[in-house]
């Protein structure tokens, strides 16, 4: 009986947490434009999102470019500023290792609102027109982080004299640095650039408060102007559900590729 | 001039870190083809001479050779020698093969020929039809094998080896360090080997440099080394010693321990202090009375595989150390004496500490980081520069640092027979030297007292 009562609590917890999303994932498979209201099943939804046959239809789909777009400029960015900077305080001493390492760590804490209007408010000081460069500046800073965070433990668990060993057989630092410290880093580095990606995706403070005027919306931006019209556009749910999907295969990949690290170490 | 056989030449090499001086004017020469190994304790800087000869560091002061020709401006990638690392340092996402040839494929060689290559030297390190491994399946002595192999790849005129071995288990090691030897043999080139080991030193080198914090305190062929260390510190690092005040009274003829010996150093002077070392397999037992040179009882005795390694008290209260093929019983009383030749007799490298200092006021002198107290001093004004003179045994050591003038630790220590010798580093880098009865660990932390009537004081000659 105890041993029911603790597997329902996981249960009903769980369901808890995926009812939303299974709500929303059962309801773009019908045509209605209330949510909520089952009108019999129909991929209507989908195919309106891919042929732009729908109301509104250009602004969602650009919407959905930009997103995609900024995300992949700040993922990039961030993993090389990342990578880079892991590098640097890798080879600190370890005191200054400890505070560089601390200071990495704030943005990530530090509330979404927070960066958003902070940022806001540098470039406003700085003069800088706002919009998709700001966006994606925006990105990369609060990205970066997590890349050096995913790059750290992988410099760790590598042999120091590795540099050396390639510099020693004659390669210069450049070659050192492709042929062999980035090979040993590269699981860091895409589980860093997937993280970053996916930061980025999630992301409304920070781009509510960088975009400007010019009236940039990424999704995120673009659905809380759509509701605050009254009524999300209906093709959003099939939306919805397919950035999930994504999302959960990029979350398991990057659990499979930890758990065969782990193995091979 | 450098002489053509030199490979490598070291002129006035330091080197510091910060305020740390690590390599204090080193001068070294290495020969072509040689076995040379750098010996050493922990932060003694044979690995930043090595490092330097590998050209990651750059002296501050000095210059290397190679040829005789000055390299300080041909970065590491250029230099023709190649290094294995403590830890091998092996590319794990690479098998064995690409491993090896990864210094061949940067040399654009063709590819038949660096296969020819990879496959010669695995046969040489006995790695053949290894190729495909993944190198972290290996073992720690293949890894290492397959280190060596890297290196030896590329045919650099200098192996350089950074503590190949300290990894491995004993046994591994043993059997590496013949392999090395063989593989000296058969390339002809030259090996630079960084080691603390110093039976690894002495079973692999044709030439082996003894350093201790900096400096180079000995270089020597095994033998010279073992056989006629120069002060102390070698002495009491490579092998088993028993280290003795001693005083040479003429050529020829030694006293210690209260006895005297006849031994066949020269050149002393009459009546001079000195240091005696005398191995423990050196002091023989006799029956004979009229070999006996002295008496003792064994106050211990330990079965050490092939040996018996026994502690024995001299009729005049001296403690040695003592190796033979046969136990004595502890407790008997034994004959024993030491041939001329096993005695070693060594200049004392200071008789007494001598610290520079400044007087405060006629009653305190400032030296060492501290103020110590000391008998007032007629015609020394406050500021006057002098000198101070401090007999070893009248430095008084305290368990807790706070209850000393200035504080230290035990840096290094020697057992003399009937006392010990310690060197104490003080919080300012300065070293005190300390002869005592009590009983210190290396690391023990002390405050330093000096009483006042101990300190000799005189104007400074260069003030």
């Amino acid at each position: 009986m105890k041993k029911f009562l603790a597997q329902a609590y996981i249960y009903l917890l769980l369901v808890l947490l995926y009812a939303p999303l299974v709500f929303i994932a059962v309801f773009s498979f019908t045509e209605s434009r209330v949510l909520g209201n089952w009108t019999g099943f129909s991929t209507k939804l989908y195919a309106n999102l891919f042929t732009g046959d729908m109301q509104g239809s250009s602004s969602l789909i650009s919407a959905v470019e930009n997103t995609l777009l900024i995300a992949l400029i700040a993922a990039a960015f961030s993993t090389l500023l990342g990578t880079v900077a892991a590098v640097g305080i890798h080879n600190l001493s370890a005191r200054k290792k400890q505070a560089v390492t601390f200071l990495n760590n704030i943005p990530m804490i530090n509330p979404d609102i927070i960066t958003g209007v902070s940022l806001f408010l540098l470039f406003v000081f700085l003069h800088i027109s706002q919009g998709y460069a700001t966006v994606v500046l925006a990105h990369i800073t609060f990205c970066t982080p997590y890349v050096v965070l995913s790059v750290l433990p992988k410099l760790r668990q590598m042999n120091p004299n590795i540099y050396e060993a390639a510099v020693d057989l004659g390669a210069t630092p450049g070659q050192a640095m492709r042929k062999v410290l980035i090979p040993q880093l590269r699981p860091g580095m895409v589980s860093g650039f997937i993280l970053a990606f996916t930061m980025s995706l999630d992301d409304f403070a920070v781009t509510f408060f960088t975009r400007g005027t010019i009236g940039l919306d990424t999704l995120s931006t673009y659905i809380y102007t759509d509701a605050r019209k009254g009524g999300l556009t209906p093709e959003l749910r099939p939306l919805m559900t397919l950035i999930f999907l994504i999302i959960l295969v990029l979350l398991v990949v990057i659990n499979v590729r930890q758990a065969k690290m782990k193995k091979t170490v | 001039m450098a002489s053509s056989d030199h490979i490598i030449d070291l002129k006035h090499v330091s080197k510091r870190f910060g305020d740390k001086v690590v390599l204090d004017d080193i001068n070294l020469y290495i020969r072509k083809g040689e076995f040379v190994t750098l010996l050493g304790p922990s932060g003694c800087g044979k690995t930043t001479t090595l490092r330097m000869i590998s050209g990651f560091l750059a002296p501050d002061e000095g210059e290397i050779l190679l040829d005789g020709k000055d390299i300080s401006g041909i970065p590491p990638y250029k230099r023709p020698f190649n290094t294995v690392f403590q830890r091998y340092a092996l590319f794990p996402h690479l098998d064995v093969y690409d491993n090896i040839a990864f210094g061949l494929k940067l040399q654009k060689v063709p590819e038949d020929e660096i296969s020819a290559r990879v496959r010669k030297v695995l046969k040489l390190v006995s790695m053949t039809d290894y190729e495909d491994r993944d190198v972290e399946s290996l073992s720690g002595g293949q890894q290492q094998r397959v280190a060596i192999a890297r290196a030896l790849v590329n045919r650099p005129q200098i192996l350089l080896l950074d503590e190949p071995l300290a990894a491995l288990d004993l046994k591994m090691r043993k059997d590496m360090q013949i392999e090395l030897k063989e593989m000296h043999r058969e390339l002809g080139i030259t090996f630079i080997y960084v080691t603390h080991d110093q039976e690894e030193a002495l079973t692999l080198s044709d030439t082996i440099v003894v350093m201790n914090e900096g400096k180079i305190q000995q270089i020597g062929t095994p033998t010279d080394i073992y056989n006629e260390p120069v002060n102390c510190f070698v002495a009491d690092f490579i092998g088993e010693s028993n280290i003795l005040k001693g005083r040479m009274l003429r050529d020829r003829r030694v006293a210690f321990i209260k006895h005297e010996f006849d031994c066949v150093d020269e050149g002393f002077g009459e009546d001079v202090p000195v240091d005696v070392v005398v191995r423990p397999e050196d002091i023989y037992f006799t029956t004979d009375p009229a070999k006996c040179q002295f008496k003792a009882t064994v106050n211990s005795c330990i079965f050490k595989g092939v040996h018996y390694e026994m502690w024995v008290d001299t009729d005049t209260g001296y403690e040695l150390m003592i190796q033979n093929y046969d136990p004595y019983p502890v407790g008997s009383e034994v004959m024993l004496y030491i041939d001329p030749d096993d005695i070693q007799v060594m200049h004392k490298e200071r008789i007494r500490n001598v610290f520079e200092g400044t007087m405060v006021d006629e009653n305190h002198v400032e030296m060492i980081g501290g103020v110590f107290e000391c008998l007032p001093q007629a015609g020394l004004a406050a500021g006057d520069h002098v000198r101070v003179e401090v007999r070893f045994e009248k430095v008084d050591l305290q368990d807790h640092q706070e209850d000393g003038v200035v504080a230290g630790e035990v840096h290094f220590l020697l057992y003399k027979g009937d006392h010990y010798h310690l060197t104490i580093l003080t919080e300012d880098g300065f070293h005190i030297w300390v002869d005592t009865n009590d009983i210190w660990d290396k690391g023990d932390l002390v405050g330093v007292n000096i009483a006042p009537e101990d300190l000799k004081i005189s104007r400074s000659d260069e003030a």
